[in-house]
């Protein structure tokens, strides 16, 4: 028997796979394809104090090894997310919850995040600091170490569970930034998001976006957030969320040997709605072939 | 889940009729779509069920891309992985007595189906199909052999009423409208009448089963995913 169990600023989950947020909503859709208790987690779709409707559409674009979107947050708001969203996903889904919070200032981080962490089953408040596809906000806060920091500091202030913060790969240094919210007090670290990306219609001879921009994810960028994640875990000792186009359960075990305790599977439950059930089936056989025991054993070579 | 390839014919210049044989049963309306995984393509492509019986789906598809131009090419024999039974579909129990049902170009296919089980429900259906020209006609024979009329319109008068689909619905006699094609034709469909009508809409999509929220419009009061809350929607949610 494989012991696939990781643990996460003390949250124990019974194994790794967390699907990322964005791409499972609040796991109502995924009911029809198996049961999502087999997930060691779940992070649910960024959420704001407000309700918003995100960008306009075409929102979705394809490129080689993966996609592009710009939907821009689009999410009901955070009160509503209390008051019906939890509530629903609670009564299908029995593990710890990851919350994930946007926002377009420090107190609008603030305010979601002493609202959610609130919350029965969230044990773990995931502040996304590096969604690409808001002006004025999200990445904002994460491409610097002075912002990150002090969006780190402020949510730290009001939350009574673990805070992890969501990295962008859209910077010069990501390690400086990892560092910065280490040392602003965050309990782990999560990355990495989309890469800000474009595609162009030739017929149209216009951008496919409604938001000339986007971001990439998907298998492509699966070398990037390996480097970044072996990057950022060989210079802090917080824990790390690997996450990038993580679409198998070999990418699995190289991501948390590159150094995550934990991965997200994003992109790939979009086009395979069964990739977390699949990925979590495979890993002991994976686990078998490498003579892997215990999956907390390999992480960082 | 996997489907095996029995059909890939080519109907005009750019439109293929594909026949997937498989399990059937998560299909619940016409209208409804399947997203096909295409070797090659990241991003599954979302296809209308033209229409389906317990055993086979058809789907009537153009060619307007790299993805649809790799489906023409496939081979009979191969299995394909599909989701099947997305979206929501027409809903059958609101239309008349007798329905019309409008589709503009690659808009008809689904109109198949809606037919086939609306004569099933005793009702009357017509189907009333635009084109640009002659050439391009496709499913006439379908319609023709269920025994429902079919009306068609050309833009250049090669066949049928010259013009749009418009110009032929002044001389029908229905109850209501069931409708799919380009947008400038449903606005100009909802110009030409006050009925109840069922509009299928297309958009962009990742998912196609709600998750990524690729594919969301604004409606009358709230947002809808046009994968899962549509492909179809009520004349009256719609913002023109």
């Amino acid at each position: 028997m494989k012991d696939l169990s990781v643990t996460l600023s003390g949250v124990k989950l019974d194994n790794p796979i967390i699907p990322a947020s964005g791409t499972y909503g609040f796991g109502q859709e995924f009911l029809p394809y198996y049961d999502i208790n087999i997930l060691g987690s779940l992070s649910f779709k960024g959420t704001t104090a407000e309700s918003r409707f995100g960008n306009p559409t075409p929102r979705i674009a394809e490129c080689p090894g993966g996609m592009l979107n710009s939907v821009g947050l689009q999410n009901p708001g955070v009160d509503h997310v209390i008051a019906h969203e939890l509530p629903e996903l609670r009564k299908v889904f029995h593990k710890p919850i990851v919350a994930n919070i946007s926002g377009f200032s420090i107190e609008e981080y603030v305010n979601c995040v002493s609202k959610l962490t609130k919350e029965e089953q969230v044990e773990i408040l995931e502040v996304n600091i590096s969604c690409p596809n808001v002006h004025g906000g999200g990445m904002a806060f994460g491409t610097s170490p002075e912002a990150a920091a002090s969006v780190t500091r402020a949510v730290k202030e009001v939350a009574t569970k673990p805070v992890y913060i969501k990295l962008s790969p859209n910077v010069t240094d990501i390690v400086s930034i990892a560092k910065a919210c280490e040392d602003a007090g965050a309990d782990g670290l999560s990355l990495i998001n989309t890469l800000l990306g474009m595609r162009i219609d030739l017929n149209r001879r216009k951008p496919i976006l409604a938001n000339v921009m986007g971001g990439y994810s998907g298998p492509g960028i699966f070398p990037v957030a390996v480097r970044m994640v072996y990057q950022v875990t060989g210079a802090v000792k917080i824990p790390v969320i690997g996450m990038g186009g993580i679409s198998t359960a070999r990418d699995v075990i190289e991501m948390m040997m590159a150094g995550a305790k934990a991965v997200q599977v994003g992109a790939a439950n979009l086009v395979n709605p069964y990739a977390c059930k699949e990925i979590i089936e495979q890993l002991s056989i994976e686990m078998e072939k490498l003579h892997i025991d215990r999956l907390s054993d390999i992480q960082r070579v | 889940m996997l489907y095996r390839l029995v059909e890939n014919t080519q109907l005009t210049a750019t439109v293929w009729r594909m026949k997937l044989e498989g399990d059937t049963s998560a299909i619940k309306a016409p209208g409804q779509f399947v997203q096909l995984t295409v070797p090659g393509f990241y991003l599954r492509r979302p296809i209308s069920i033209c229409d389906w019986d317990d055993t086979t789906i058809t789907l009537v598809y153009k060619v307007v891309g790299q993805g649809t131009e790799t489906m023409s090419a496939m081979k009979t024999g191969m299995e394909l992985d599909v989701l099947n039974g997305l979206g929501n579909g027409f809903d059958t129990s609101r239309c008349g007595d007798k329905p019309l049902l409008i589709g503009g170009g690659v808009g008809l296919p689904p109109m198949i189906g809606l037919c086939r089980q609306l004569l099933a429900e005793g009702k009357h259906p017509t189907v009333l199909a635009g084109f640009n020209t002659e050439s391009e006609v496709f499913l006439r024979d379908a319609v023709e052999a269920m025994g429902a009329p079919f009306v068609l319109a050309t833009m250049d008068g090669s066949a049928g009423v010259k013009g749009l689909v418009t110009d032929a619905m002044a001389d029908l006699d229905f109850t209501d409208v069931c409708a799919c094609g380009p947008l400038p034709m449903l606005k100009a469909i909802m110009n030409a009448t006050d009925k109840p009508a069922q509009l299928s809409f297309e958009e962009r999509m990742g998912c196609g089963f709600g998750a990524c929220m690729g594919c969301t419009v604004k409606v009358k009061g709230s947002y809808k995913r046009i994968c899962k809350d549509g492909p179809v929607l009520d004349r009256e949610e719609v913002i023109w």
